[in-house]
């Protein structure tokens, strides 16, 4: 469980986040939707704990300890920028992420998660080589290598072509069906958003709209959504 | 712990295949020396004495600042320091893993330079070699600690390249002043004498003195100034 608790973040004299409160129940999954420059990234930034918000707070709560560290190696994080290392081997990178997550029996695990996303016949050359999709293959890889529990996916859709968008669209589905729980962003409404619980709408930094939604919104979603963000 | 040597390990790896930080910090060094070379060496005549610790110091200096500039900069490139700070590792980690690197860079710049440097100006020491190994170990740990600290203070300004140095090198001064007094008396002092002997151990004593406060100083202040 995830509960943010009267987020703000101020970037100099810019607010990006005005005082946004959420929870996120075990298992959900919720898809943030927003315009460009609405915070979207940075919200999911202060929830998976890479930015400190400048008043507020967030709360995780796992099974387990609730040491930062603990906390942290429940969290996967997917955005469009790849955290990859160009000069390092696929399987490098990942040895070198799973070091830091403390992954146990790592080679074994990265075999398994190497084949999953159809790379261990390349994973012995160096990122730099690999095309778009491949990168964005193993960066999935690299999400799920230590078996997170609470997922954030930034516009993870982002640079895929049809078959990477399904074979991405299909993972998510498997995600959801384990139990994990999903915060995502995207701006494709036909992708992902008819699996969501829940649907949050930020804008210009403060959240607009957070309820879920039936099956007959869903059907004029983009409708719905023009409404929330134009209403501002 | 073990993190930080991964995160040491890594940043190794990635600087064997490519060898451009190393490659551009030891040919800068090399510059130099050579520089120094042609402008002091006439033939016949050695090294005035007085100028051995200042060129030391400036070789270990820029090349050290040039070291600095990549500390942090690699990893914006897929913005793996977002990846670094999402991961179960402190900053504190991801501080010293960087400074292990850095001080690791620059000792391999000494560890090429100085034999050169003995062999390029004739040296000849009063003191024995081994007296300047802890001067360039404080020197070195001093210069990494700060540097990369500094580094990751300016990881987001614009102007990463100017602003490092402006700060950097008022507060190196301590360091520098007690690097070179030290070095010219492994050279030059007789070490027979125990004042001279008195004053190198002060000189080193300032520079540890100026590690431990500013490794204490970063590590309490990583937390709030590393930042993706
Ligand atoms: N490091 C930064 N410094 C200053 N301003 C920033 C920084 N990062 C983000 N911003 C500002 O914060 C606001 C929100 O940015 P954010 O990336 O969260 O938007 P977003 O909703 O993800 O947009 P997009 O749909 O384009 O991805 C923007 O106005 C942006 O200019
Ligand atoms: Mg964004």
């Amino acid at each position: 469980m995830i509960r943010g608790e009267n987020i703000s973040l101020k970037l100099g004299e810019k607010t990006i986040l005005r005082d946004i409160s959420l929870v996120v129940d075990p298992g959900e999954f919720v898809v943030l939707l927003g315009p460009n420059g609405a915070g979207k990234s940075t919200l999911l930034k202060v929830l998976a704990l890479i930015l400190k918000p400048t008043s507020g707070r967030v709360i995780h709560k796992y099974q387990g300890s609730d040491r930062e560290e603990d906390i942290k190696r429940k969290i996967g994080f997917l955005s469009h920028r790849s955290f990859l290392y160009e000069r390092l081997t696929a399987w490098e990178n990942l040895e070198f992420y799973g070091k830091l997550y403390q992954v146990a029996d790592l080679t074994r695990r990265a075999e398994e998660i190497l084949e999953q996303v159809g790379l261990s016949y390349y994973c012995h050359d160096p990122v730099y080589t690999y095309s778009r999709g491949m990168v964005q293959r193993l960066s999935l890889a690299r999400l799920l290598l230590h078996n997170p529990e609470m997922l954030f996916l930034d516009e993870p859709f982002t640079g895929l072509d049809q078959k990477g968008g399904e074979i991405l669209t299909e993972t998510i589905k498997v995600l959801h069906e384990q139990g994990k729980t999903m915060l995502m962003v995207t701006h494709y409404f036909d992708r992902g958003v008819d699996l969501a619980g829940r649907i949050l709408v930020l804008n210009k930094g403060s959240k607009v709209f957070d309820g879920k939604l039936t099956s007959s919104d869903l059907r004029d979603i983009q409708e719905f959504y023009r409404a929330q963000v134009e209403t501002e | 712990m073990r993190k930080i040597f991964w995160i040491i390990w890594k940043d190794l790896a990635i600087e064997l295949r490519s060898r451009e930080v190393t490659g551009a910090m030891v040919l800068f060094a090399l510059m130099v020396l050579v520089i120094f070379a042609f402008s002091f060496l006439r033939p016949g005549e050695k090294l005035p004495p007085e100028m051995i610790p200042g060129v030391i110091w400036v070789t270990v200096a820029f090349a050290g600042m040039l070291g600095l500039n990549h500390a942090f900069l690699p990893e914006k490139q897929n913005d793996t320091l977002t990846g670094l700070i999402l991961a179960p590792v402190s900053k504190s980690a991801i501080y010293l893993g960087k400074v292990g690197t850095h001080f690791l860079f620059l000792l391999l710049v000494e560890i090429i330079a100085l034999p050169l440097f003995f062999i390029f100006f004739n040296i000849q020491m009063q003191g024995s070699v081994l007296y300047l190994v802890p001067v360039l170990f404080f020197g070195t740990a001093g210069f990494s600690g700060l540097g990369v600290f500094l580094s990751a203070l300016s990881v987001h300004t614009k102007s990463n390249e100017l602003l490092l140095p402006v700060i950097l090198f008022p507060l190196l001064i301590p360091l520098l002043l007690g690097g070179v007094k030290a070095t010219g008396i492994v050279f030059n002092a007789s070490w027979a004498d125990p004042v001279w002997v008195g004053a190198y151990w002060s000189w080193l004593r300032l520079m540890a003195v100026f590690d431990i406060i500013f490794f204490t100083l970063s590590l309490v202040l990583i937390d709030y100034v590393l930042e993706v």
